[in-house]
């Protein structure tokens, strides 16, 4: 079949427990992977198979939910269910904790970068979303605590190219932020998700936004500035989001994680086996979207779609 | 963990087929009269394993007492839906008091057995029979969400609670 993924290669990568996450640093060249067992691991590609370069173990106290690369590619930061975040530092062969973010009340569900890479942000179950910024001297300080959501918060992506923020979470909805007045403010709520949003992501241009949930659909989001002509309606100078279009019926269970890679999105969904279940391509055109759907097990490495 | 994917060969948890296990009148107790049901569903070959699910569940003890469940009739009903093709095992509980703060735990420790006895590729769906308790759809939601069952169990207090309410009964 035309335009399918092919499975490369499938390796265990967090001995008798799960894998939770794993997310390629900015070149491709690395694949950092977190799990049950309280370690961060970076792999890395030599010949045809893939080892690994590093275990970062001494880091947290208990699962490590999610990584994320600063975009220079240079700092790896870690959100476990410890409750802290740590920040490690790429050294020659191995990588180093320089500092540990504290505060959430409990499990830390999710860490992401801003492209400017000065700032950090954080979800947790506690239902709060923190805003860190860094300095050139690695000191990183908590510059807002946003309690917005009502329940957990799952997952938090930036922009691409604006300094906004998006959040989603067991509360069924998706909440957009921004910067006013030296403080973090929920700029948008979008409704319409039946159940637990799991994840959500920008496209490349930052105008279209899709979030994937428990209730078993993707939904797209578009991005409406004051006076357009559409008509719709937004508060005062700010943006504004609608949903455009919701795809169901590709799913028959919860759909975990959601990635846009130019104009295509790869859908992640946990089939909680170990074997890579018959791999299902589909494309669909929406507009201008092309979406494929790539069932993957969270065990094994995901081909995640930010590699091409 | 069994390694094999055919249910027949794997999982050390399955009684033999020699009879270990003993009907009891229950069985043919027409509160069970679903599971029955779903027997017509299946290959002939689940119908043991489905058995065996049932078997599994029942064993769980109530929190509280040193009793099963089902001789508590704390869980008035459950009802099991087991599709080996498609790796999914669905568990229907009815708690008897529709306030049972109880619940959320018992539906954890259900999970739990499962998760321990059953082969990796299956997923469980544990919920409240609907209609049967005042905060099912928030108990169904938490039982469901899989990131927070892992962080629940590894707060050692609530799974040794939970270990408490697997073991078997001296």
């Amino acid at each position: 079949m035309k335009d399918c993924l092919k499975l490369l290669t499938r390796f265990s990568a967090h001995p008798d427990s799960r894998c939770w996450f794993v997310a390629w640093n900015p070149k491709g060249t690395l694949l950092a992977s977190c799990g049950g067992d309280r370690a961060v691991r970076v792999w890395g590609r030599e010949g045809d198979s893939w080892v690994c370069k590093s275990v970062l173990s001494e880091g947290h106290q208990r699962t490590v939910r999610k990584v994320a690369w600063s975009p220079c590619g240079n700092y790896l930061a870690s959100a476990s269910f410890d409750a802290t975040t740590c920040i490690w530092k790429k050294q020659q062969d191995t990588f180093e904790c320089v500092t540990t973010l504290e505060g959430h009340e409990n499990e830390v569900k999710c860490v992401a970068w801003a492209p400017s890479g000065n700032l950090l942000a954080t979800c947790s179950r506690d239902k709060s979303v923190w805003v860190w910024e860094v300095d050139e001297e690695d000191e990183y300080e908590c510059v807002s605590v946003v309690n917005s959501h009502t329940q957990d918060v799952k997952h938090v992506i930036w922009h691409p190219n604006q300094e906004l923020l998006a959040s989603c979470s067991y509360d069924n909805t998706v909440k957009i932020y921004k910067e006013d007045d030296d403080d973090w403010i929920c700029l948008d709520t979008l409704e319409g998700h039946e159940s637990t949003v799991w994840s959500v992501d920008f496209d490349k241009t930052g105008q279209r936004l899709a979030s994937c949930s428990d209730d078993k659909t993707v939904k797209i989001w578009r991005e409406y500035l004051p006076g357009n002509e559409q008509g719709v309606v937004c508060k005062g100078s700010d943006p504004c989001w609608k949903s455009i279009c919701t795809l169901s019926g590709f799913h028959t269970r919860t759909i975990y994680d959601i990635s846009c890679v130019a104009t295509d999105i790869f859908i992640k969904m946990d089939t909680q086996t170990l074997v890579i279940p018959p791999l299902v391509c589909r494309r669909l055109r929406i507009h201008s979207w092309f979406m494929s759907c790539a069932p993957c097990n969270p065990k094994l490495v995901d081909v995640d779609s930010k590699n091409g | 963990m069994a390694e094999g994917t055919r249910l027949e060969n794997a999982n050390p948890l399955i009684y033999q087929r020699s009879g270990e296990r003993q009907l009891t009148a229950e069985d043919e107790d027409e509160d069970f009269v679903d599971p029955i049901d779903d027997r017509e569903i299946f290959d002939i070959d689940l119908n043991f394993f489905f058995l065996n699910i049932l078997h599994l569940i029942r064993s769980i003890n109530d929190p509280e007492h040193p009793l099963s469940l089902e001789e508590l009739n704390v869980v008035e009903q459950m009802r099991v839906h087991v599709n080996d093709n498609e790796s999914t095992v669905s568990v229907e509980f009815t708690p008897t008091i529709p306030h049972c703060s109880m619940a959320t735990l018992i539906g954890l420790s259900i999970k739990v057995k499962l998760l321990r006895s059953l082969p990796d590729r299956f997923k469980i769906d544990v919920h409240i029979s609907p209609g049967t308790h005042a905060s099912e759809q928030a108990v169904n939601k938490q039982l469901a969400d899989k990131e927070r069952v892992a962080a629940a169990l590894e707060n050692t207090h609530l799974l040794e609670v939970v270990n408490q309410c697997l073991s078997a009964r001296v």
